[in-house]
């Protein structure tokens, strides 16, 4: 096992937390850079809220061992931590002002009055906020509670953030603007976020690096690209966007080994049934089972004459005279290129 | 049943009167209320008038009948040393029956709140009503039993060699008495029995509604569990405490029975009130004497409300 270095911020090793007999987290061993924007991905009860609460020290491992920057941290509790969390439900002290939840942290801290009301101010410019100080969290609109949150956070300006769902309970709009102002702040203020969350479309948008996880364990880490790209799981290839599976006789069928692969939709060409083979493509004729128009794209499932279903996107461009505006029931080929099927591990 | 919504006149008596209070919300709410509306006006309001009237009416000394003529010597009379030196004992002990209830209730009801297993809430919820299932006079005579001279404390305190604690503490003046049985010191602690579990529930229900996240964000913040109960514990279940004083303060203001079986000559409140309109016959002074503790719960209830103290109800 290696020694941690200051090159990470966050280090497990082999950490694993059970309640009772389940093992929420399964001797993870992982790894978080410093200034990086890292995102652990997962259903719920995956394991990735546990391994958050483990950096902060709400819960305590059961076996393994927790470093922050370099320092076991595993038996400090959460106030001897020199990280901060923004909780999914926010957590505002609601007999507090705005200005007093943001500033918490430095009366903690015996820094004085005019202090801790200046840097408060200052917060709250930074999450624009200006001039809500005095007002009670009861008084505020979910997306601003979710900046107090953010700037109660990061007033002790802390060297790793962690999120906890933080956008949870915003709707799409506000949710795509906080992604935004999320990842600038934390390019401009250079600190390591961990920021957990079930939606792949955010991980992918937001993320330096993911770790996908699944049933306690890291399926795979990496690029948002990489994820997406290469996944090396079913499981990855099925919770990062949408995958159609190609295993069995089929597998056998195209590549002669019966393994397992991952198709994107997108990567499947949806051709008239007489269209002529692409070189280095696969060809196969199926019919059309259901059509959803969904506006950018259109979603085909398409039932292959081997009996597989496959799931096909295609964008709602100007059709061209070789694609089809296909309807159910109508017979189609799927062609694509050898390149997109994803070998899978196991 | 074979009914349409063209053939109204099949419809059953029950739909028919359903239909009628759907349409007018008003009647029903007014049938529902009309009972304890009513109950609440004639009973407990009426009472309180009648009281209210009878407290200005006087007693006339030599004939022993009442005058029913306006009168302010009642209140006059609640002036003098005497009646007010038993407000006075009354409101310092329920203040003090108070206090130190929210001190025993407090851990009591954070354990609860906190830390115990469902089955131990149960459990612990048992224990604190268990005692309100017996007779609050039989209890308050037991404790007449405990605090004898030739009772359990007082034999404990011998066996353990601090008689001399026991006597020091019986020979002060106002707590002390000739035994722990007859002295402002016993009433004070079968005060503090008999009210225990109506402070310990409102604050255990405070406490559970402060989320666990609350606790975690003031320490990841950096505040040591002591900061953390100080600066967020505290002030979120201080409402619950403040329910709960409502119910000890004034059950306490009120009570006759313990000063009766523990207290010594020095009256209280209800005693008082008890003597004034028995033995005295003097039924407008008693009821005056009545008004003091109903004046002192308004202005507690208001200052508890400033508290946010029914909001944790």
């Amino acid at each position: 096992m290696s020694t941690p270095t200051y090159q990470f911020a966050v280090v497990f090793e082999q950490v694993t937390r059970a309640f009772g007999e389940v093992k929420a987290v399964d001797a993870v061993d992982l790894k978080i850079r410093d200034g990086e924007f890292f995102t652990m991905l997962g259903p719920s009860g995956s394991g990735k809220t546990t391994c958050l609460r483990m950096i902060a020290g709400f819960d305590r491992p059961t076996a393994g061992k927790v470093f922050l920057h370099g320092a076991d941290v595993t038996a400090l509790p959460p106030y001897e931590r020199d990280v901060n969390t923004v909780f999914q439900d926010y957590a505002l002290f609601p007999h507090m002002t705005v200005g007093d939840n943001i500033a918490y942290g430095l009366k903690i801290r015996k820094v004085g009055k005019a202090d801790r009301l200046r840097r408060a101010d200052e917060m709250l410019e930074l999450v624009r906020l200006p001039g809500y100080g005095a007002r009670k969290p009861s008084q505020l609109s979910g997306g601003q509670r979710q900046r107090v949150a953010l700037a109660r956070a990061l007033i002790n300006q802390p060297r790793v953030l962690l999120l906890d769902e933080p956008l949870g309970a915003l709707d799409l709009k506000l949710r795509q603007q906080m992604q935004v102002e999320l990842k600038g702040l934390q390019q401009r203020l250079g600190i390591t976020f961990v920021f957990v969350t079930h939606d792949q479309e955010e991980a992918l948008s937001m993320s330096d690096r993911i770790a996908v996880f699944n049933q306690g364990k890291i399926e795979q880490i990496g690029t948002p690209a990489e994820i997406y790209e290469r996944p090396q799981t079913a499981f990855v290839a099925g919770f990062v966007g949408t995958s159609n599976m190609i295993d069995g006789a089929l597998a056998r069928q195209l590549t002669g080994i019966e393994r397992s692969y991952a198709l994107r939709p997108e990567k499947i060409h949806l051709c008239l049934p007489d269209a002529p083979p692409q070189p280095g493509s696969v060809a196969l004729d199926g019919s059309v089972v259901d059509v959803d128009y969904l506006g950018l794209f259109t979603r085909y499932l398409v039932k292959l004459d081997s009996g597989d279903e496959m799931t096909v996107v295609q964008q709602n461009l100007q059709k061209s005279a070789t694609e089809v505006a296909a309807h159910a029931g109508e017979r189609v080929r799927l062609q694509w290129l050898k390149e997109n099927m994803l070998e899978l591990k196991g | 049943m074979a009914s349409s919504t063209t053939s109204l006149p099949n419809r059953s008596f029950l739909s028919r009167v359903s239909t009628a209070l759907y349409k007018r919300p008003w009647l029903l709410t007014l049938l529902l209320f009309l009972l304890p509306l009513g109950y609440m006006v004639v009973v407990y309001l009426g009472s309180l008038a009648a009281l209210m009237v009878n407290s200005f009416y006087q007693l006339v000394d030599f004939s022993g009948k009442i005058v029913r003529e306006f009168s302010l010597k009642n209140y006059a009379a609640l002036l003098q040393p005497a009646n007010l030196s038993i407000i006075l004992r009354t409101v310092s002990m329920a203040a003090a029956v108070t206090v130190m209830c929210a001190l025993l209730a407090f851990p009591l009801a954070y354990y609860m709140a906190r830390y115990a297993s469902p089955r131990a809430k149960g459990w612990l919820y048992l224990a604190v009503l268990l005692p309100l299932w017996s007779s609050y006079i039989v209890r308050v005579y037991a404790w007449k039993l405990i605090l004898a001279r030739e009772g359990v404390v007082a034999w404990l305190a011998n066996q353990i060699g601090v008689q001399w604690l026991l006597d020091g503490v019986l020979a002060a003046p106002v707590i002390g008495g000739p035994s722990l049985s007859v002295s402002a010191l016993g009433m004070f602690i079968a005060f503090t029995y008999v009210w225990l579990p109506y402070m310990v529930l409102p604050i255990q229900a405070a406490l559970e509604k402060v989320p666990r996240s609350y606790l975690e964000a003031s320490s990841d913040l950096g505040a040591q569990p002591g900061e953390t109960f100080r600066n967020v514990i505290l002030p979120l279940s201080f409402p619950g405490v403040v329910a709960g004083s409502i119910f000890t303060f004034s059950l306490t203001l009120g009570d006759f029975i313990v000063p009766q079986v523990l207290g010594n000559s020095a009256f209280f409140i209800g005693q008082a009130v008890l003597a004034y309109q028995g033995t005295a016959g003097n039924l407008p002074l008693a009821a005056a004497m009545t008004v003091v503790p109903m004046v002192i719960m308004v202005i507690y209830l208001l200052v508890a409300r400033k508290f946010g103290a029914f909001e944790a109800l």
